[in-house]
């Protein structure tokens, strides 16, 4: 379990890094945490010709505050620098509930936030909640930058919208409504790993208290973040009763997620924690939504 | 008054060196020049071998070396075939062991098909990849029952079959009991695969000195010196030019005593061929293959009982799923065999078995090795005729035990170590008791679970009973020195793997000479230091190599007491051995210290009587007429989530007999580790392999051991039934943590579920696993064949 | 492809320098080219956490790491860990492991207690589910977890004085 040979550069400036990416194309490899790739790496299942190191590069790893009232969080930002900021978990709580569900401490200390969104695992958390809270992303190349939304941004399984002279360095994500509530949950099983299934999900209830918005992204059921777009239909203009959750949940697991089976989990399994998920979520967002009203 | 040490929860002497990063393991050990070994291995289970290329990886720069099966010559032989069969009448028996480098064909995933020697384990890796193998699929031996169909396709083609052994044996009439019965209880349980997953993996540095014509070699095996006498065969050396250490081994539980593995043949070979160190360590994904397994069986098995609840009669006939060869014979089924009998007392047995040779890594005994499957068909037949005959589940156990004073009680089979299969002591009710007090048995079922039941949650409670057998023979060997400066070395010829040898073995000694255990100096595992023994397995080490150092240390103290006598002029009765002296009782100014003694016992002047033995030293060995067994009931509280299928263990106790204990520290680490391993085996850890033999989970990200999280805080207590077989009255301790756990997961999974008719009878369970046995989904796995 | 790259890192406070591949791990750095053999390797895929180190205080996979990229930053290892020699000088934490028995085979040993020396840090009077929780990154197979409990719960009391 040695990784084949590489060429390895370790950019000091964005712009080299750039320029690297633009020189080796797809033969090049960009490396941030390390934490998915270098294990692949380890069992040749993965085998750059050349890895740039971006921890050398300066100035992408920050939390900020977004002039919308959001964040923006800086690519190579450490998983466990995110799940500790303050800012993130004013304005952004739905990624620090998620941030502990990630692995383990000593995997988040060096898996960075933006390294988990480029490689798209569809076991991960960060791509469904950033989905859920429409987080866009900026990417970065020798042609220029470009913005796209976590929609446009995830494709498929273990791909993105970025292409090979690209760089993920930077995601904004947007401030919350008022009067909405949210909630990270999954089922693993054991604490720390990659999950069954998981579930992030936002409502955002309306003056009279009837659902105006909400978003069910789903993570292990396909082939990248899953959106539940029936079951929030189900929900939208509706008072967030026991029935409606019960109904939004029975639509998500019926109709708008299509799992496979694996050796941990079957596709029938599956389809039913995505009805658990949906119920378990929907309630506390609910409730959060509430109680955010009153503040 | 004099200290005692046996039986004091004594801290161990090796840990400042393993908690400071100083403690030698087989990985650490650096030589000049030394050459580092990968190994091509069969990515398909079942395949001829056509055509190996190794052209190009023998032309990459830092390559030394590369060997295929047919560059072996002479040397390519099939391994030794550990343990014979038993002496069992019209025993069938078909001996096919592995062998160094496959030639021909490939019989499982993982096998060895070519070696590569380089400047670099990461050469050696680039270049392994560059061999290439040209095979021809063959159809997969995966399923044990299609195994033996007659069209089956065959693991090895000179055999008629897959079957690789039959074993009938045979106590008292089944058929009759079963005519005499009021209940016959039938049912068929499956347990499947796991893998033992030593935190360090196996490894072998070998150092062949030409100049001196001595071989080296650092094994991370359980018993060195069986080793080193088969390598010393093999390679054509004396037992003296071969030196095998077992330095610090990071955990054993059976799969690193498989001698001889194809690495363990290979390596020293090559350091001869070549005249330089080798250095071949596992990494994890080859430990998924390479190293050996356990746990397939399929049983269909039935119970004879009275109306009120006494066994008549046991059968039971079983497929053991024994991979690819049999090296280590039949211990495995024989174990499932004999343990299946349990605390009880069954008139009539009728056991038989069929091993089946599939295209799966090799079984070789880990962990309970077998006893796992024969306590789990018992106590869910147990727990499956209580329900039928409305018994309490503990009543039913506590009417069959075998009372206290039927002992030594013969279960009239012939056991793994070949003796018949007869108990040395027990107790069983006292320990049935103290463990429905410790889980407060009669609040939880009369109070807390139908209180919680009231408010839809899912709680059970699960009590079951074991036997261990343990401590078999042959024999082991100590030797015990006092050095002059007043400290005791002791040497022994097993190895250790984490189980504080180097602490307990010295408190024995410690108990005889009055020295204090942080002056004794353990050496285990080095055949350079003791010549003769057998290895650590089937938790004999405190029994049998501990009474070896037992009677080692006491016959220093004769030689100590004897002398200080002489010197001191007064009468071997009226001397003690305190804080490493030997002084007259009531007279503490009147003390030799005992290195004092050793330089007089081995002077450089003067005369020593004729047949004098030099030094305060005794060499003495034990081998036990036949196993100890110990005993224990588990029983543990859980609840599920009744719609994630999720587990949560709340209260977990152990109530353990084995005999007398040396260090209650140790014991508890044992038990505690023990059910550890038995949670993982229940719940979370199960091999899956493709239709074609190949594995799917051959990662720490799929293959899931407990965490912190996952493993429950133990309540133990333990009952001391001394074994009258040994002088200490100790048994083993070793495998009993991890022996029940899966008919306990069982049936407090069934109490918690409450669903009428739901019945579980496999091992592993997972949440996805209770969602289907829920919603009544029959698959593969459980469908009924008979 | 297989050009050497000179390294140059501090850890327990001596400075190294050697030229490696970039492609060496980490963890196979510190043990085979700096012998600093008592950081194990269990899996090499970031799940056991045997290897575990503080890279610039954080506990973090050495396994997961090229040693080329820890360049000029400061390591500490197991042998880091006592101040000194003899038994009265090993760290709380070593001598909690030793008092409660919390490590058979002695492998994972390392990489716990390089995950553990920050978490007291920064948790000085953690719950045991907190313990658990923090442990949950490692695997052990010999001790059932309990007694690592307890030793981290005794290290805790030792810590706070």
């Amino acid at each position: 379990m040695k990784p084949a040979p590489f060429q390895y550069f370790a950019p000091t400036t964005l712009d080299q890094a750039l320029d690297l990416l633009e020189r080796y194309n797809y033969d090049a490899k960009p490396l941030a945490g390390g934490q998915s790739l270098v294990p692949a790496m380890n069992f040749r299942l993965a085998r750059p010709g050349v890895l740039v190191d971006l921890n050398r590069v300066p100035d992408l790893a920050f939390v900020r505050p977004g002039s919308d009232g959001g964040l923006r969080i800086g690519a190579m930002t450490r998983q466990r620098q995110v799940e500790r900021d303050p800012l993130v978990a004013e304005r952004a709580p739905l990624i620090h509930e998620t941030m502990p569900h990630i692995a383990h401490p000593q995997i988040r200390n060096r898996g960075t936030f933006g390294g988990s969104l480029a490689h798209a695992d569809p076991a991960a958390e960060l791509p469904a909640v950033l989905t859920a809270l429409q987080g866009r992303f900026r990417l970065e190349s020798k042609r220029g930058q470009r913005w796209l939304g976590a929609d446009e941004f995830f494709v498929d399984f273990f791909t993105t919208a970025l292409e090979p002279d690209e760089l993920l360095v930077e995601i904004a994500v947007p401030p919350l409504p008022a009067r909405t509530g949210w909630s990270f949950q999954e089922v693993a099983r054991r604490h720390g790993d990659f999950a069954m299934a998981g579930l992030a999900t936002l409502v955002t209830l309306d003056e009279q208290g009837r659902v105006q918005e909400a978003r069910l992204v789903y993570l292990s059921v396909g082939d990248g973040p899953v959106t539940a777009r029936q079951a929030a239909q189900v929900l939208q203009g509706q008072e967030p009763t026991e029935e409606a959750i019960q109904e939004a949940a029975e639509v998500a697991a019926r109709q708008d997620v299509d799992p496979v089976s694996d050796i941990h989990a079957s596709a029938d399994y599956r389809r039913h924690l995505v009805k658990v998920l949906a119920r378990r979520t929907l309630r506390v967002a609910v409730q959060r939504a509430k109680e955010n009203g009153q503040g | 008054m004099t200290t005692r040490y046996f039986g004091k929860p004594i801290k161990r002497n090796e840990d400042p060196r393993l908690l400071t990063g100083q403690a030698l393991f087989v990985d650490d050990v650096h030589l000049p020049d030394m050459l580092h070994v990968a190994f091509v291995r069969s990515d398909l289970a079942h395949a001829r071998i056509r055509r190996i290329d190794t052209a190009a990886a023998r032309e990459r720069p830092g390559v030394v070396a590369v060997y295929t099966a047919e560059d072996l010559g002479d040397y390519w032989r099939p391994g030794p075939l550990l343990v014979p069969p038993p002496p069992v009448k019209d025993i069938v028996f078909h001996q096919r062991t592995q062998v160094p480098l496959a030639k021909d064909k490939v019989r499982h995933a993982g096998e060895a098909v070519a070696m590569v020697v380089a400047e670099s384990r990461y050469i050696a890796e680039d270049a392994a990849e560059e061999i290439f193998v040209e095979y021809e699929p063959l159809p997969g031996v995966v399923d044990l029952e299609e195994a033996l169909q007659p069209d089956a396709p065959r693991v090895h083609e000179d055999l008629e079959s897959n079957l690789a052994a039959h074993v009938i044996q045979e106590k008292g009439s089944y058929a009759t009991a079963r005519e005499q019965a009021d209940v016959v209880i039938s049912r068929r349980f499956v347990y499947d695969r796991g893998t033992a997953a030593a935190m360090e993996n196996r490894g072998i540095v070998a150092h062949w000195d030409f100049k001196s014509q001595h071989l080296t070699v650092w094994d991370t095996t359980q018993a060195p010196i069986p080793i080193r006498n088969g390598l010393a065969a093999m390679l054509g050396l004396s037992e003296h030019q071969v030196r095998v250490i077992a330095p610090f081994i990071g955990g054993g539980f059976g799969p690193k005593i498989m001698m001889f593995y194809p690495e363990e043949m290979l390596l020293p070979w090559v350091s001869m061929q070549l005249k330089r160190p080798v250095k071949w360590i596992e990494d994890r994904e080859e430990n998924f293959y390479a190293t050996t397994q356990e746990r397939g069986q399929i049983h269909q098995a039935e119970m004879a009982l009275t109306q009120d609840g006494r066994i008549l009669g046991v059968k039971d006939v079983f497929l053991h799923d024994t991979g690819a060869y049999d090296p280590y014979g039949l211990t495995v089924p024989i174990n499932s065999q004999c343990t299946l009998l349990g605390c009880y007392d069954v008139p009539n047995y009728y056991s038989e078995f069929r091993v089946v040779f599939t295209n799966k890594p090799i079984v070789t005994p880990y962990r309970g090795a077998g006893r796992q499957h024969g306590v789990f068909v018992m106590e869910r037949l147990l727990d499956l005729a209580a329900r039928e005959l409305g018994l309490d589940r503990a009543e039913i156990r506590r009417r069959n035990f075998i009372p206290p004073d039927k002992f030594p009680y013969n279960n009239q089979i012939i056991y793994q170590d070949f003796a018949p299969l007869v108990y040395d002591s027990g107790n069983y009710e006292p320990a049935l008791d103290k463990a429905l007090e410790l889980i407060d048995y009669q609040r939880f079922i009369q109070e807390e679970q139908p209180r919680l039941r009231a408010e839809g949650r899912k709680v059970g409670l699960g009590i079951v009973t074991y036997v261990e057998g343990t401590g078999i023979g042959p024999y082991e060997g100590a030797r015990v020195t006092v050095e002059a400066s007043g400290k005791v070395s002791v040497a022994t010829g097993i190895g250790t793997q984490g189980q504080g040898h180097f602490t307990s073995f010295a408190q024995l000694v410690a108990e005889q000479l009055g020295v204090d255990v942080g002056d004794i100096f353990l050496v285990t595992g080095d055949t350079d230091q003791f010549y003769w023994g057998a290895g650590t397995f089937a938790s004999r080490g405190a029994v049998v190599a501990g009474n070896a150092i037992h009677a080692g240390a006491q016959a220093v103290r004769r030689k100590i007491l004897k002398m200080a006598s002489e010197e001191l002029e007064v009468a071997e009765e009226d001397l003690e051995l305190v804080d490493g002296t030997v002084r007259v009782k009531g007279v503490p100014d009147s003390a030799i210290k005992l290195g004092e003694l050793a330089v007089k016992a081995n002077p450089l002047r003067g005369a020593v009587k004729p047949d004098a033995e030099p030094g305060l030293e005794a060499t003495a060995y034990f081998g036990p007429e036949r196993g100890a067994t110990a005993s224990g009931v588990h029983a543990m509280i859980l609840e599920i989530d009744p719609e994630t299928m999720l587990v949560e263990i709340q209260k977990y106790v152990v109530v353990h007999d084995c005999g007398k204990v040396i260090n209650p520290l140790i014991l508890e680490g044992q038990i505690q580790g023990g059910v550890a391993q038995g949670i993982g085996n229940a719940f979370y850890e199960q091999l899956f392999f493709s239709e074609n033999g190949t594995l799917l989970n051959a990662s720490f990200m799929d293959y899931l051991l407990p965490t912190a999280t996952d493993v429950p805080a133990i309540i133990s207590d333990h009952l001391e039934t001394p074994s009258p077989l040994n002088p200490l009255g100790v048994k083993g301790a070793g495998e009993a943590g991890a022996i029940p756990v899966g008919p306990l997961f069982a049936q407090a999974v069934e109490d918690a579920l409450d669903i009428p008719g739901l019945e579980i009878r496999e091992i592993p369970l997972s949440p996805n696993r209770l969602f289907e046995l829920i919603r009544g989904e029959r698959t593969e796995r459980e469908a009924d064949h008979g | 492809m297989n050009e050497h790259i000179a390294v140059t890192v501090t850890v327990n406070g001596q400075e190294y320098t050697r030229q490696v591949e970039p492609r060496m791990l980490l963890s196979d750095f510190l043990r085979h080219e700096l012998d600093l053999t008592g950081t194990h390797v269990g899996c090499e895929h970031g799940v056991c956490g045997a290897c575990t180190i503080l890279l610039n205080g954080e506990p973090v996979r050495s396994c997961l790491l090229f040693a080329v990229q820890v360049q000029g930053q400061a390591i500490t290892t197991v042998e880091g860990l006592a101040s000194g020699p003899d038994p009265e000088d090993l760290h709380p934490l070593q001598q909690g492991f030793w008092e409660a028995h919390g490590l058979q085979c002695g492998f994972c040993t390392p990489g716990f207690l390089m995950t553990l020396v920050p978490f007291l840090e920064e948790n000085p009077d953690p719950t045991e589910a907190e313990i658990r929780e923090a442990l949950s990154g490692n695997l052990c197979r010999c001790t059932g977890y309990q007694k690592i409990v307890e030793a981290v719960q005794l290290a805790a009391e030792k810590m706070r004085g």
